[in-house]
């Protein structure tokens, strides 16, 4: 089987940066979210469609991002 | 690739698509998200977790010798076959695999540029069936630990000011605004960087395909802070994984003679008693 329908696009969750990338294999479409900077991966999902998909990988990522902690940096 | 100091260290995904099921080629796909693998992999590639299979999971190390000799040998690699590492993350996991067969003298390894991403963007085949290679019999050389800084060396380093220093983290985790990449949990005790280190973070490295810069354009990147291959380079970040990649870059396709990677990275260092720690953003590059 293919891969079908690669998509990207950046959004924001809870004032970071993510790039929200989802595609079909077979009959489920996969969702990742990751930070945009590093890049790292923050969640994983799928779906019967795309949105379904991506929904759940905003919901997990905005839980996890939310938890982020920003400290002060001296000078900054 | 004809402009790296190394191509034969990289395949594009057209050459995997025509090659990854020949006899002497062997793909293997690394990825953070072990768990990407099994969503659909490149047709004929074995699938290796970091987590568990690249690394000792009783101490913190790489792979003993002999545990690396059974990795491949289980994979049915044998010292003559090419490998073809690729994974998420434009590479980060897959540059770790490269980083340790280089350590343990495999000739033959190479990276998919632009790795699983560009893969499923060009739309190309995937599949769940995971392959049962027969056995090989491989014997590794080294540890060739000339790839690797430890602690000491780069504390030797730092007081003796002989090496380039790059920390390939974020900014704000260079900065010390944040303990970990945002969304993952917090890994050290304190935030910043070591001290004269240059910021230069892993993506700059890659263009949104995922595939590396041109040669030029890498130059220009590493050589505009300073490292352009005078001295040794030691590059850093959380876990040693982003800056396998940037060592990659360096080591490979631009070619600087030494280059090592401390894997040991900000979780050893930011959690070191009596550590020197920088924070804040680097100061410009001297001219």
């Amino acid at each position: 089987m293919n891969v079908e329908q690669f998509q990207e696009r950046r959004i924001e969750i809870a004032g970071w940066q993510v790039n929200l990338t989802s595609y079909k294999i077979g009959d489920v479409y996969h969702c990742k979210a990751d930070n945009v900077s590093p890049g790292a991966q923050i969640a994983r999902t799928t779906g019967a469609t795309r949105e379904e998909a991506e929904n759940a990988a905003i919901a997990k990522a905005t839980e996890r991002l939310s938890r982020t902690h920003r400290h002060e940096v001296p000078g900054a | 690739m004809p402009d790296y100091a190394h191509p034969e260290t990289l395949v594009s995904t057209e050459w995997v698509a025509q090659h990854s099921k020949d006899a002497n080629v062997r793909v293997a796909e690394v990825d953070v998200d072990t768990n990407a693998y099994n969503e659909g992999h490149v047709p004929g590639a074995i699938g290796w977790a970091w987590n568990t299979q690249l690394c000792d999971t009783v101490r913190r190390d790489i792979l003993s010798k002999h545990q690396f000799e059974k990795l491949m040998s289980d994979a049915g690699i044998s010292n003559d076959t090419t490998v073809i590492l690729y994974g998420d993350n434009n590479n980060w996991f897959a540059a770790w695999a490269l980083w340790q067969m280089k350590m343990y003298g495999h000739q033959d390894v190479r990276i998919m540029n632009g790795g699983r991403k560009k893969w499923l963007a060009e739309g190309r085949e995937v599949s769940t069936e995971v392959p049962a290679p027969s056995p090989a019999n491989y014997k590794a050389s080294g540890p060739d630990n000339s790839l690797r800084a430890f602690l000491d060396q780069v504390q030797a380093a730092l007081q003796a000011r002989s090496h380039a220093m790059v920390d390939v983290r974020s900014p704000a985790e260079f900065t010390g605004e944040i303990l970990a990449p945002p969304g993952l949990p917090e890994t050290c005790q304190r935030g910043g960087h070591i001290p004269h280190a240059r910021s230069i973070p892993w993506g700059k490295a890659c263009n949104d395909d995922g595939t590396f810069k041109s040669a030029d354009d890498l130059k220009a990147l590493y050589g505009g802070e300073g490292v352009d291959g005078s001295k040794p380079v030691i590059a850093y970040c959380r876990i040693g994984e982003r800056s396998s990649h940037t060592w990659f870059v360096l080591k490979y396709l631009l070619g600087y003679d030494k280059v090592l990677n401390y894997d040991g990275s900000w979780t050893e260092w930011g959690n070191l008693v009596g550590a020197p720690v920088e924070k804040g953003a680097a100061a410009p590059p001297k001219a």
